[in-house]
């Protein structure tokens, strides 16, 4: 009756008592929390949230069927194979499926436990993944390589030299993401201009806090004018801002990906570069990277010092569009008489909690008319590198969205993370409407409705 | 010829080809990990592996799988979204699970005869929306209506919160489409509001779990939709209060849409969740629905506050508008789930006793829980005398779980002792074959049995659900 041995019939206790240790091949222990997987008792509240599961209509591409196969593999029932790999990488990562779950399961964690069980199984049976190989640990981990990446860009857009992509090889590693960049992106800084950035910016009006600006790696280069944006914005409000030296990528790509010993490298740089600019307040407006920096603190169990360290700059971190709100009220001079809609990014929503902060900034422009689109915070299927490595399913949740983007009829789509901007300019495109739409980050957007119409 | 040999699931080479030619590669399904995918339900503890899973996309489609399935003697498991808290898709003797997510398109709403034709795929809440989109009203609603299938309520004659006032799924269905193992296509009923030409197959068909046939198309009556709403929500300081509120409401001759019942750490539970305010300190609360016009439903709500004030509750409030109301029973939805925070494994159960007994039955509940040293919470659709004690526990105490059991037991045989059943919505399933029985008799349950071999001589359909196989079962707590 079953293909797969052991465990059949009507089963009355798992494989294992205590089950939440497994063993890989090298000997190392991993741990999957069993009491947090058998807190899911397959309700399936989660599955209308799911994109891959709303995509495909499969169970094993549902947040219910994905816990059950770490059930499965926690048990032993089932090999941790290239098939499960596959499974736990089709999941987006959007924690949709934490929102949406009553039982409060926290998918997120299990996912990421889940990956690095994959990972360090596959050190062990030496099967790299070379796009994460390289992304990972040839490019983020260097500021200097992004940097690189961030002229290369620039130069590609100001004299439109594909070739040059292509002859150093970077073209290969993102064939479509770099076509797709160059046409989203907007103007990207070139190197001077991010040169004569300057280090701290003064307070505009009586001095609030410090704030130290998390600049992003990608972001700083591709949303320079962003964090130029957000700056501004927090200046207005009251703060001195501080561009922090030798702050380095989030790490939320490479905890996503398994990757954990160089996620915890980058938090520790991170949170001795914050140590040092001694700011009251760090400041993010990257959703995806501000969910993985809220979260450091669970990074470094059986590390007491370093969790203590992390935890007070976890303490301190806070997206823009929430310190923005928090503040005493910006007064906005430059009407903008357009609609607008707000796609939520998922690690801002599911992840931290913040929907109505970003809402509640774009309503308070004048002029603005605003209109809530259906299912606003579900995936537009960006996720962090997602639509690199599964540039199929990315598009199909990407269409879907659009669907719900149109009917909005708005002007303008505003959204908090790099990533999902990337990816809304993207799906303008794909739906044809680039006349009469456009993407914009919330940051971007209250930066317009500041500055007065000479500036 | 019941045949019930692990052998029964095994696709062969040859079959599976066959198989694939019918739905298409991308629908036929045998990796070990989609398998372990269908291996369970919404039903704690039980599991096990199908050989195959379909997910076919047209009646014929269905029809020739079935054929293939029945010359073999391969298991035929019909699964919906897989909500159900039997064990109802639980592929006990493997063979092929068919997903019927694919029939998922609303065919007509017929305005003029108030009906709706739709695939059995269709999510429960995306019909509510498309009717209710045209002033119409299809009122069943299970706690799981996000998420279940019409076709899988259908097959559960699933309840709900509105139970009450407007009956249950089969109250609703009007006609049916189905295919018997034997591939034959049938039809049975349709718009028509009277219809006396022969046996009632559409009812047999309603409830029968995946046993008799597969339902690939369906028709339900709709009503109008009331024109508003409100809801009260009551709390009391201790449980039987709460429930004596709820037999003098319906003694008064009210009958609302919606009475819910939470106790406290259901409550509890419910707040963490969905983060409404409740009042944790108390002991229960009752969850009130009237619609209907405007001045009716203004009269019955402020009635019925005045008799909860009066049975004792310590307070008593008014929803301030339809949203906040919605939001009440949203949260009440999550119930079930929003136990589940507690302990690592959540059992519930379905016992239901005539509405004037609901007081006693509560009482009942406690005393055994105390009894067996468990934990049971207490929620459910106490209008309909419908409750769901539900007991969190650990699957991997063995000793415990035994516990459990026998606690279970014997609230069943209150729950029939005071005239009840024991599963008021959620079916036989494999979790209550052994107790169907009791309330059915040897008689009954030699009639089921000749009713599905006429539909099913080969056993095929959903072998080892709601129909016991081999003569009377003793009655026995799982060791
Ligand atoms: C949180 C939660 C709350 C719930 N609340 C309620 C409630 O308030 N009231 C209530 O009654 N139930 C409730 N349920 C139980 C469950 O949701 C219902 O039984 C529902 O009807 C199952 O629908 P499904 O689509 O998930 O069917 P499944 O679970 O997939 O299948 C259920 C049964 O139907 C059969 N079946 C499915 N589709 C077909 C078909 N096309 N042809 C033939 N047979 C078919 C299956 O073989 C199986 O026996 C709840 C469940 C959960 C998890
Ligand atoms: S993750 Fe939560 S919502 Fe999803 S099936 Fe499990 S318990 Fe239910
Ligand atoms: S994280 Fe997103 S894609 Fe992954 S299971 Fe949850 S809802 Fe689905």
């Amino acid at each position: 009756m079953s293909t797969i041995p052991e465990k059949t019939e009507q089963q009355t206790g798992p494989a294992c008592e205590s089950a939440s240790l497994i063993n890989s091949e090298n000997g190392k222990l991993h741990k999957f929390n069993m009491d947090e997987i058998l807190n899911c008792m397959h309700c399936g509240f989660c599955l209308p949230a799911c994109p891959t599961y709303r995509q495909t209509g499969r169970e094993s591409a549902s947040p219910r069927g994905r816990i059950a196969l770490m059930k499965g593999v926690a048990r032993e029932q089932l090999p941790i194979d290239e098939e499960f790999e596959n499974n736990m990488y089709l999941c987006l990562g959007c924690r949709a499926c934490e929102t949406a779950c009553p039982a409060g399961v926290p998918y997120g964690s299990l996912l990421e436990t889940a990956r690095g069980v994959i990972e360090e199984n596959k050190k062990s049976s030496q099967r790299p993944s070379w796009i994460r190989r390289i992304v990972f640990e040839k490019l983020f981990p260097y500021p200097k390589r992004i940097k690189a990446l961030g002229t290369l860009l620039w130069a590609v857009q100001a004299t439109g030299l594909q070739s040059l992509a292509a002859k150093t090889g970077l073209i290969k590693i993102f064939p479509r993401a770099m076509a797709e960049m160059q046409q989203a992106s907007g103007k990207i800084a070139s190197p001077f201009e991010r040169k004569k950035r300057k280090r701290v910016m003064k307070a505009e009006k009586e001095k609030l806090f410090t704030v130290g600006l998390f600049t992003g790696c990608v972001m700083d280069i591709l949303f320079y004018e962003t964090n130029q944006a957000t700056a501004r914005l927090l200046t207005k409000a009251g703060c001195d801002v501080v561009f922090v030296e030798n702050q380095a990528c989030c790490g939320a790509l490479h905890v996503h990906s398994g990757e954990m010993d160089l996620a915890v490298r980058l938090a520790k740089r991170n949170i001795e570069a914050f140590e040092q600019a001694n700011v009251d307040w760090i400041v993010n407006n990257a959703g995806g990277c501000g969910a993985a920096l809220k979260e450091y603190h669970h990074w470094f169990h059986g590390d007491p010092d370093w969790k203590e360290r992390a935890l007070a700059f976890v303490n301190k971190m806070r997206d823009a569009n929430e310190l923005l709100a928090e503040l005493p009220s910006l007064t906005f001079g430059k009407p903008l008489p357009v609609r607008i809609t707000y796609q939520d990014s998922c690690h801002l929503a599911h992840g931290q909690g913040i929907r109505n902060q970003p809402r509640e900034l774009l309503k308070r422009i004048p002029g603005i008319e605003y209109a809530e689109m259906e299912q606003a915070d579900s995936c537009c299927g960006s996720a962090g590198i997602y639509n690199l490595t599964h540039f199929d399913m990315s598009m199909r949740i990407l269409d879907e969205k659009m669907e719900n983007v149109k009917q909005t009829k708005a002007q303008i789509i505003a959204t908090s993370n790099p990533g999902c901007l990337l990816q809304m300019k993207q799906g303008i495109l794909r739906a044809g409407l680039q006349d009469q739409m456009e993407a914009v980050h919330v940051m971007d957007l209250l930066d317009r409705a500041m500055q007065s119409p000479h500036e | 010829m019941f045949s019930e040999s692990k052998e029964t699931g095994y696709i062969s080479k040859e079959i599976k080809r066959e198989l694939v030619s019918i739905v298409g590669a991308e629908w036929y399904l045998d990796s070990p990990n989609e398998l372990y995918a269908y291996s369970y339900d919404a039903t704690p503890i039980f599991q096990s592996m199908p050989n195959a899973v379909v997910m076919p996309g047209s009646v014929e489609e269905v029809a020739a799988v079935l054929k293939v399935a029945n010359r073999h003697l391969i298991p035929v498991i019909p699964r919906g979204s897989g909500t159900n808290l039997a064990g109802g898709t639980i592929p006990i003797h493997g063979g092929i699970v068919m997903n019927m997510n694919r029939f998922n398109q609303i065919h007509e709403i017929d305005q003029q005869n108030l009906t709706a034709t739709l695939g059995p795929g269709v999510v429960t809440a995306d019909l509510h929306q498309a009717v209710e989109a045209v002033g119409l009203f299809y009122p069943p609603d299970p706690g799981s209506m996000r998420i279940s299938t019409v076709g899988g309520n259908l097959a559960q004659c699933a309840g709900g919160m509105r139970g009450l006032k407007y009956g249950v799924t089969k109250d609703y269905i009007l006609g049916v489409e189905y295919v018997l193992p034997s591939g034959e296509v049938l039809r049975s009923g349709g718009k028509n509001v009277k219809d006396v030409a022969g046996y009632d197959m559409t009812r047999l068909l309603v409830g029968s779990e995946g046993t008799l046939g597969v339902i690939t198309e369906i028709t339900v009556k709709l009503l109008p939709l009331p024109e508003t709403k409100r809801t009260l929500a009551a709390y009391y300081k201790n449980l039987v209060d709460a429930a004596r509120t709820v037999e003098r409401i319906i003694a008064s001759k009210i009958i609302p849409a919606t009475i819910e019942f939470m106790d406290q750490a259901t409550m509890k539970v419910v707040d963490d969740f969905a983060g409404l305010g409740l009042p944790t300190d108390m002991k229960a609360m009752l969850l009130i629905e009237q619609d209907g016009p405007e001045e009716l439903v203004v009269r019955d709500i402020e009635k019925m506050a005045e008799i909860a004030r009066r049975e004792g509750a310590a307070d008593v409030q008014i929803a301030r508008n339809m949203e906040e109301g919605a939001k009440l029973l949203a949260a009440r939805r999550a119930a079930l789930s929003a136990l589940s925070r507690i302990r690592p494994t959540t059992i519930l159960e379905d016992a239901t006793v005539p509405r004037s007994k609901l007081a006693e039955m509560v009482e009942e509940i406690e005393r055994i829980a105390e009894k067996y040293q468990v934990q049971i919470c207490t929620f459910g659709h106490a209008g309909d005398g419908n409750l769901h004690p539900t007991c969190m526990t650990d699957e991997r105490n063995k000793e415990e779980i035994q516990r459990v059991e026998q606690a279970f037991d014997e609230i069943f045989r209150t729950a029939l002792r005071l005239g009840g059943t024991i599963t008021g919505e959620h079916g036989v399933g494999m979790a209550k074959l052994n107790y169907l029985d009791l309330q059915v008799g040897d008689g009954g349950i030699e009639l089921m049995k000749r009713i599905k071999q006429a539909f099913d001589p080969n056993n095929i359909m959903n072998p080892g659900k709601l129909v016991p196989n081999h003569g009377r079962r003793r009655l026995v707590v799982k060791k």
